[in-house]
């Protein structure tokens, strides 16, 4: 696999001391989006902002320069809020990014946090008019008097600008944290879910929304899970499905899949909670990912997956510690490449796995600066038991760092370029040789 | 870099560790994560489960220990032609006993399990400051449990024994938020009374008021008939048995939480054991006050 820049000095001048561990919480990064595509790279964070990557047009002249993501544009899209009624601080984190599909010139993306979903637009200004007769270049109001000649304003080029505006704001729709928002394949109305509840919502109207799930039971001691994710199918805009912590899918309408998993006796319910779930491009698949492992589905068979990969099964016996410093709970995310052939998931210590569905063939890959200069070729680790036999560049399960861990990832819609988002850092990939992993 | 040592896989610790991250959820910005705290309330009650199995199982090893002594004892003591000039004799000692037996039984059970009282009190404590609690002690009774603990096989009344409470929680003030009522529980809690305490009465081998000879000699043969008719016998005596014991310590430990926590989201009583579905409804039905603790927006 190749190369690439990684972050860029705008996401974490905030504070962050290369030679030291400290991380400024509000740089987290949240969640990572490209665009339908692949041309833009959404980020958000935290701190409630949002940055926005473009890529480079490929240039004849520097042809090992095609294809760079700068910033595009960087925003605040949510602010800490406080709910009065209830005395809670609703957090300003984003916690999912998606965008719509181009229509016009503009681009278009939803934003949420754990209450309020926006809607932004996204456009660029390379033009501006000159030659107004009744104000001057500063914009002042001409005095009358002075205007002798009238003019037509002329549109002259400027340097590029993007200005994103909040279009929409959907509020006070949701009791519970919102985890998910899905965008329709009929391109007028998406989806939020949060741990109980998911609605429908229409892009245009802000005041309210339809209720299509609601698996809150009457009495809330009687609760025993919780919505994960939920995701519209790519091309049949009635159907979507949802997950739920018990490692169950739910296929809207009517078809349902369940996974039982009994690991251990006092964390089964933890591990096999759903953490995220993607339907394939191509809409036959659906890949999901509990805590050790992702599993890819076919939506045609409901009573077990197709296929089952170990993300990092070396976890199985620490899961007492990982539930003691929380790392239990992490929510890792899944990806399909653009033609749903391999899948791609984050682990600790800044490792990601690829799964090659076809040939079978897996390979752990490391998100670090220094592993990571311009141009380099990513080495395939290897994650040994404590104490086996170890080869240079293995790394023994107790030598794991967990405060490293890649939550969110994505795939570019058609190219071999993957967004990792490691804590503060986002890397991206680009994969400039046909590698084996095709 | 984060410690990957296994911590030691034990039930009473991963209870603790539960308790304190649903307490800290409640100060967490944000406001409280349901699922995680669904998750948590998972682990709560498997290593609860867990907890209470090891728990009958030592408790039912002393109990066939203390069943044969004391079997062993009164083969040397009763005249079986004198049982109703002994049984008004006996009465008295034999409920002192009782009491005198719960009370050692449950300080050992206790000691081996809290490893950090202080740390589980203060929990504890902060935890039931904020719980409301369903007013008053809707007790069950005593008898309901007693009784069944005296079966003449070990075997078939392990199986019925409800869930376990060690220690009986002497004194809490709780403010009622739905109700805003502030009650003061005495006696602890509501399946406290089940039958490992019960289990002792009569036993009196360590008993403070009446001391008897441990004798090893017994004959083997005749135990399970005397065993059987000294059951019977005492079983009437059993119901009087006061339950408040003069030895309560002041803080709750784990155990009682295990009680208040166990049944989580009262949802997974259908996956419970049988063991604890013996327990009573009332017993269940005052959970509920302080599952609602937890869910509470």
């Amino acid at each position: 696999m190749g190369e690439d820049t990684d972050a860029t000095p705008t996401l974490n001048h905030h504070g962050f001391l290369p030679d030291h561990n400290y991380v400024t919480e509000a740089d987290i990064i949240s969640t990572v989006e490209f665009n339908h595509t692949g041309e833009l790279l959404a980020t958000g964070d935290k701190g409630g902002r949002v940055v926005i990557f473009q890529r480079e047009p490929e240039s004849k002249t520097e042809p090992f320069s095609q294809g760079e993501y700068n910033v595009y544009s960087t925003f605040q899209s949510h602010e800490p809020e406080f709910d009065y009624l209830k005395s809670l601080e609703i957090e300003e984190k984003i916690n999912k990014i998606r965008w719509l599909p181009q229509q016009n010139a503009a681009q278009f993306l939803l934003s949420t946090n754990d209450k309020t979903i926006k809607l932004w637009k996204v456009s660029e200004r390379d033009k501006r008019p000159e030659g107004y007769n009744l104000k001057d270049e500063e914009g002042r109001i001409k005095d009358i008097c002075t205007v002798t000649s009238l003019q037509v304003p002329v549109l002259k080029p400027m340097d590029l600008m993007v200005e994103v505006s909040p279009r929409r704001v959907f509020a006070n729709a949701h009791t519970y944290h919102v985890n998910s928002i899905s965008v329709n394949s009929d391109y007028e109305t998406y989806m939020s879910a949060d741990d109980l509840r998911i609605n429908l919502w229409h892009l245009d109207i802000t005041d309210r929304s339809f209720n299509i799930v609601d698996i809150k039971p009457a009495n809330m001691e009687d609760l025993t899970e919780v919505i994960t994710a939920a995701e519209f199918h790519p091309h049949h805009c009635n159907l979507f499905v949802y997950s739920s912590s018990k490692g169950t899918l739910r296929l809207c309408d009517m078809r349902e899949a369940a996974l039982c998993d009994k690991h251990s006796k006092f964390f089964s319910e933890i591990i096999s909670s759903v953490s995220d779930v993607k339907f394939s491009h191509s809409g036959r698949y659906l890949l999901t990912r509990d805590y050790l492992t992702a599993k890819v589905w076919d939506l045609n068979m409901e009573s077990k997956p197709l296929e089952t990969y170990q993300v990092h099964d070396y976890l199985r016996s620490k899961l007492c510690s990982l539930y003691e410093n929380d790392c239990i709970f992490d929510k890792f995310e899944c990806a399909w490449n653009g033609s749903d052939s391999v899948i791609m998931t984050g682990a600790y210590n800044n490792f990601f796995r690829m799964f090659d569905r076809n040939t079978k063939r897996d390979v752990t890959l490391e998100a670090s600066r220094e592993s990571s200069k311009p141009r380099a070729v990513l080495k395939p680790r290897r994650v040994c038991a404590a104490g086996g036999k170890r080869r240079k560049d293995d790394i023994s399960v107790d030598s794991l760092d967990f405060t490293k861990k890649i939550l969110h990832t994505a795939w570019h819609p058609t190219e071999n370029i993957i967004a990792i988002a490691a804590t503060n850092n986002l890397y991206i990939f680009q994969d400039k040789l046909n590698s084996e992993m095709h | 870099m984060i410690s990957t040592m296994e911590c030691a896989v034990d039930a009473q610790s991963l209870i603790s560790m539960s308790l304190m991250k649903i307490h800290n959820s409640r100060t967490q910005r944000g406001g409280i994560k349901l699922h995680k705290n669904l998750l948590v309330s998972y682990v709560l009650r498997n290593a609860r489960q867990v907890y209470i199995k090891e728990k009958y199982a030592e408790i039912y090893r002393m109990q066939q220990y203390e069943e044969v002594m004391t079997v062993c004892n009164e083969i040397q003591e009763l005249n079986p032609l004198d049982l109703d000039a002994e049984d008004t004799d006996d009465e008295e000692q034999t409920r002192a006993a009782c009491c005198g037996e719960e009370a050692s039984l449950c300080d050992a059970a206790c000691q081996r399990g809290a490893a950090q009282p202080e740390a589980h009190a203060r929990t504890a404590s902060a935890l039931l400051s904020g719980c409301p609690i369903e007013d008053g002690g809707k007790e069950p009774e005593p008898s309901d449990y007693r009784s069944c603990c005296m079966e003449a096989s070990p075997l078939s009344h392990f199986d019925q024994f409800p869930a376990l409470q060690d220690r009986h929680c002497n004194k809490t003030t709780v403010l009622d938020l739905d109700t805003h009522v502030v009650t003061t529980v005495e006696n602890g809690y509501l399946y406290q009374d089940c039958c490992c305490d019960a289990l002792q009465c009569g036993q009196g081998a360590q008993s403070p008021a009446k001391k008897r000879k441990v004798e090893f000699g017994c004959c083997i043969s005749e135990v399970e008939e005397i065993s059987d008719f000294t059951a019977a016998r005492k079983r009437a005596k059993r119901e009087d048995c006061s339950y408040s014991n003069p030895e309560y310590t002041d803080t709750s430990n784990i155990s009682n939480l295990i009680s208040i926590f166990g049944s989580g989201f009262s949802g997974l009583l259908s996956r419970q054991t049988d063991l604890e579905q013996i327990c009573s409804k009332q017993a269940l039905a005052s959970l509920g006050a302080w599952t609602r603790a937890i869910v509470a927006f």
